[in-house]
């Protein structure tokens, strides 16, 4: 799956969110998904090409996702991933329960910590 | 699975990935160019960067694919590519297959168009045929299984059920027709009203017989099957309304059947309307067949319970004339049990057809357990190479897979040549299969056919594939890599899965082969019953009608019926000639009745049903049948229609203790009959075949004065000629025959030529066809058993060779090592004969039915096949064993 800088395994399904919220913003093609992500994350997270093209089939087989024919910033021919309306609703069923979970997470660390 | 658009859409999203793939290291690559880095670095870093393409690609892709079935494709390609590499083991495992799946499905073929498939009929389950049991009737039962229907019974029926959609009856029947070509004798079907409407199958041309046709007083129109309306007729469209003369009379073609449609299993030639007077029929006559088609929703049960209620209406709404008695038939115990039509069609044929599946079937069994055998083998070789794999951590499921895959693909293809060799079953079947198979025409390869055979195939692929795969899954723990070849205890173990699969093809070979010698003996015993008739090959038989439409008096009928006999004894080479009513095993039956005995009464004044034939000077003497006392008819006392008569030897004993002491006492059919005078008996003829009781048979003479009318003379006018020759059955002896009996008269048909030899063997077509198949299996079964046990015997002396070796260094005979080996084989034969023999006995008794003279437990095929196989097998295994005694100890040794 995706590896953090320190390698650390992301867990599963956050690659899927991390995908589907940069499309939320606007249609990317594949690379421009691999530095968006990079960028954002200010070089905490790398995705992984071997993850993410077989991710990207996984949410078009899905409906999350429609690939179109579009050309990328240089030019050249490649397909354009947009998020599909069946997509917006995951990504936001999704989030609400990460940010759920994240929050349970949160409140563990900190009684230990207390 | 994905459908032809899902291909195509499948291969765009393949072609996506690719170009998404391409722009995102090109990309790459312009930024680390951007960078500075010169172009070829560039590119060399973009790929490291993104991994390995292909195995992206290929992950990427498998989204789109349904897993297991595209590697399953795959590890097919890698199955094919093995077979190939070793083409004898799959020809002969395919060949193996395919014989066996193709006969499965050629007698699956045959099972499911006879057995299983509806009849050609609409709503064919509403259809029964009218059985009807009369117990009371004593006699009876020794040459008919049911009472058949009187047209007053059929009147009664039709007018007062009230749970028919349609009832009718019919009869077989002959008629000449004239005045197309050569006069022809044609089989027709007289049928009353209903019996269209019951079967229910629209005519091709024209229309069906209406119940204008059925009165009795005028002449109706006829109807035209198929396969005759294309012989005469050349199938043209323009025959309806035309005349043909039928028995010398014109009638009109009311229209044509369509092709492959009969009256219950008759195929016949010409639809003739019988037509009965709704006043005047009589309680007796009971010579039709009756069927009906139930209305929906009626069970079997309440038929029956209303023919039981139209039974006593019968009874109560005719007569058999003045002074009879109506309730006499109450002595009877008429019952009806009405049989679903197609059980009627298809008889006696079942057993027959399941016993032929179930042979089959075990030899397909036999034939999988040897290729079961060739796959462990091929499985030993390939241990060490499945050891690495499953070392290199290939799943167990992965392997697996494999074999089955491999077992799989070689079942489809055995399944696939096998519907080739089905296709030439069947045809070998339809010749040798017996004459009088019901439904023959419409056998076919159909769907189910089809889908029985993709069953089989895979059914077979998964067992074959499912015995290595079993064998070597449990195996991954011991890793034995590299010292497979050594180890003496897992080359036991392997050997006792092959020993367990020669003790099942022993006892199944040895089933078979009790059933085959079963059957050859029960053929033995029919051949040694004396029929009543003597060297059928010269016994030339045909059957001549003379319609009282064309010779109106009685006598001239006969003096007619004479002058035929003279032209056909003259004719060169023909030592007697004769004439019958019928001839035995024609399944034909001239009629039944009882007899009354001067001075005998019978128990309830009920004496038994006889019966009757009708016999010319000579015909004995022709066919052979023995005088057991007194003498045959003259023709001096036939025109002068002495009262005489002669009896079967069976009816001599019964009502007179012993066939001299029958001579010259009487008895008559009716009582204002003069009596008869017995003044033969003749051995008693099986009628019914060899394997059915001779039926106590009087016989008449030729001419009689009528029952109902003693002034008038009655003369039975459709007979069966013998003839005895040496130039029986030649083609040039039926055109002789032809001549002389157009030379008494232009317009008589001759019909039914055949000697009596044909029609022996006709009637133990069921056997003979039963012994063929069973012969074919046993042999087929016993090769393969007998190959097992060859096979087992000489892998295990290659495996031990080595022991062997060491055995003989130590001092061992060479006598005992080959004797261990026989004893092995010996026992492996042993413990399979006890299991056969015990299914045997469970089996063939199943079986009992089709046997005649044997018993289903019979001592001597017991033993002797046991014997013959255990013999067979120490043979067979002696050969290989004879081997190990020459194995040189020092090479043996070497040789590791």
């Amino acid at each position: 799956m995706t590896t953090s800088t320190e390698h650390r395994d992301l867990f599963p399904g956050a690659l899927e969110i991390m995908i589907l919220q940069s499309l939320r913003l606007k249609p990317m093609h594949g690379y421009a998904l691999v530095k968006h992500i990079k960028q954002v994350s200010d070089d905490l997270l790398r995705v992984e090409e071997g993850s993410l093209y077989p991710a990207l089939q996984r949410m078009l087989k899905e409906g999350w996702l429609e690939a179109e024919t579009g050309v990328s910033t240089k030019g050249r021919p490649t397909r354009i991933y947009r998020l599909t309306d069946a997509g917006l609703r995951h990504l936001e069923c999704e989030v609400s329960s990460f940010e759920r979970m994240f929050a349970g997470f949160t409140r563990v660390l900190a009684a230990a910590n207390a | 699975m994905l459908g032809f658009s899902g291909f195509f859409s499948r291969k765009r999203r393949y072609d996506d990935i690719s170009v998404s793939i391409q722009e995102h290291i090109d990309e790459r690559v312009d930024e680390l160019m951007e960078e500075g880095m010169p172009r070829e670095q560039a590119e060399q870093a973009a790929r490291r960067e993104f991994g390995n393409v292909t195995l992206i690609k290929q992950h990427s892709r498998e989204a789109w694919q349904w897993l297991t079935l595209e590697s399953l494709w795959a590890d097919l390609k890698h199955v094919f590519r093995r077979l190939g590499r070793s083409p004898g083991f799959a020809i002969t495992v395919v060949l193996t297959l395919a014989i066996g799946i193709g006969a499965n499905t050629a007698v699956f073929s045959v099972l499911n168009s006879v057995l299983l498939r509806p009849l050609p009929y609409p709503d064919s389950q509403q259809l029964v045929s009218l059985h009807l049991n009369a117990p009371g009737a004593p006699g009876l039962a020794e040459f008919r299984s049911e009472l058949r229907l009187s047209a007053s019974m059929y009147l009664t029926f039709a007018r007062h059920n009230r749970v028919f959609q349609s009832v009718g009856v019919w009869g077989p029947g002959t008629a000449s027709i004239t005045g197309i070509a050569k006069p022809e004798q044609v089989d027709t079907a007289q049928i009353s009203g209903g019996v269209l409407e019951t079967l229910n199958v629209p005519a091709l041309q024209g229309q069906w017989l209406t119940a204008a046709d059925q009165d009795s007083h005028s002449l109706g129109r006829v109807m035209l099957s198929y396969g005759y309306w294309q012989r005469r007729f050349g199938g043209d469209p323009g025959v309806v309304g035309r005349t043909i003369i039928v028995n010398s009379q014109s009638r009109v073609i009311a229209g044509v059947m369509p092709r492959g449609f009969k009256i219950v299993n008759y195929d016949f030639d010409l639809l003739v309307p019988e037509g009965f007077d709704p006043t005047n029929e009589r309680l007796a006559g009971f010579a039709y067949r009756g069927i009906a088609r139930m209305r929906p929703g009626v069970a079997l049960s309440q038929a029956n319970a209303d023919m039981a209620r139209m039974l006593n209406v019968w009874m109560n709404s005719w007569t058999n004339g003045p002074g009879s008695d109506p309730k006499w038939y109450l002595r009877w115990e008429i019952s009806p049990a009405l049989q679903p039509l197609k059980e009627t069609v298809v008889g006696s044929v079942t057993t027959v057809l399941w016993a032929v599946m179930a042979t089959i079937g075990v030899v397909m069994l036999i034939a999988c357990t040897n290729v079961a055998n060739l796959m462990l083998v091929r499985a030993d070789g390939r241990q060490q190479e499945l050891a690495i794999r499953s070392a290199l951590g290939a799943g167990r499921w992965r392997i697996a897979r494999e074999l089955l895959a491999e077992s799989l693909a070689l079942g489809l293809l055995g399944g696939a040549a096998g519907v080739a060799v089905a296709f030439a079953g069947l045809r070998l079947l339809r010749g040798i299969g017996p004459g009088q198979l019901p439904r023959l025409s419409e056998i076919s390869v159909d769907a189910w056919s089809i889908a029985f055979t993709l069953a089989l195939s895979v059914l077979c692929g998964l067992f074959l594939g499912a015995i290595p795969a079993l064998r070597y899954l449990p195996s991954r723990q011991r890793h034995n890599v590299l010292g497979a070849t050594r180890s003496a205890s897992t080359s036991r173990e392997r050997q006792r899965g092959r020993d367990l699969l020669v003790v099942a093809q022993v006892s199944m070979a040895l089933v078979l082969l009790i059933g085959a010698v079963l059957m050859i003996r029960t053929f033995m015993a029919m051949r040694d019953v004396d029929p009543g008739f003597s060297d059928g090959r010269s016994l030339q038989v045909m059957r001549i009608d003379i319609p009282e439409t064309l010779v109106r008096g009685s006598m001239t009928a006969l003096q007619m019926q004479n002058s035929i006999i003279e032209k056909l004894a003259a004719i060169p080479g023909v030592s007697s000639v004769g004439f019958a009513a019928s001839v035995p095993m024609s399944g034909n039956e001239p009629s039944w009745d009882e007899i009354l005995v001067e001075g005998k009464t019978f128990e309830g004044d009920n004496p038994p049903m006889r019966l009757y034939n009708y016999v010319s000077p000579g015909y004995f003497h022709t066919a052979g049948t023995r005088f057991v006392a007194g003498r045959d008819f003259t023709w001096t006392e036939i025109y002068g229609v002495r009262p005489i008569g002669i009896v079967s030897e069976g009816l001599a004993r019964e009502l007179w203790g012993s066939p001299q002491a029958a001579i010259g006492k009487r008895f008559h059919e009716f009582q204002d009959q003069p009596w008869f005078e017995v003044v033969g008996v003749v051995q008693d003829v099986r009628e019914n075949g060899v394997d059915q009781v001779s039926p106590a048979t009087v016989y008449w003479p030729p001419l009689m004065t009528d029952g109902s009318a003693p002034d008038k003379l009655g003369a039975w006018r459709d007979l069966y000629f013998a003839i005895r020759s040496d130039r029986a059955g030649t083609q040039s002896f039926t055109n002789e025959m032809q001549q002389a009996v157009w030379s008494v008269n232009g317009s008589l048909p001759v019909a039914n030529v055949q000697t009596m030899q044909d029609i022996y063997s006709d009637s133990m077509a069921r056997t003979s066809f039963t012994l063929v198949m069973l012969a074919i299996a046993g042999s087929m079964a016993f090769a393969l058993g007998i190959l097992g046990i060859y096979g087992v015997i000489s892998y295990a002396v290659s495996q031990r060779t080595r022991e062997i070796g060491i055995r003989m260094a130590l001092g061992a005979k060479k006598s005992e090592l080959s004797w261990m080996f026989v004893r092995s084989a010996l026992v492996l034969t042993g413990v399979g004969t006890a299991v056969g023999l015990g299914a045997a006995a469970g089996l063939m008794r199943l079986m009992s039915s089709l046997l005649f003279g044997v018993s289903s437990l019979d001592p001597v095929t017991f033993t002797a096949v046991p014997v013959a196989l255990v013999a067979a097998a120490a043979l067979a295994s002696y050969l290989p064993a004879r081997r190990a005694a020459g194995v040189d100890p020092v090479q043996a040794l070497r040789a590791e």
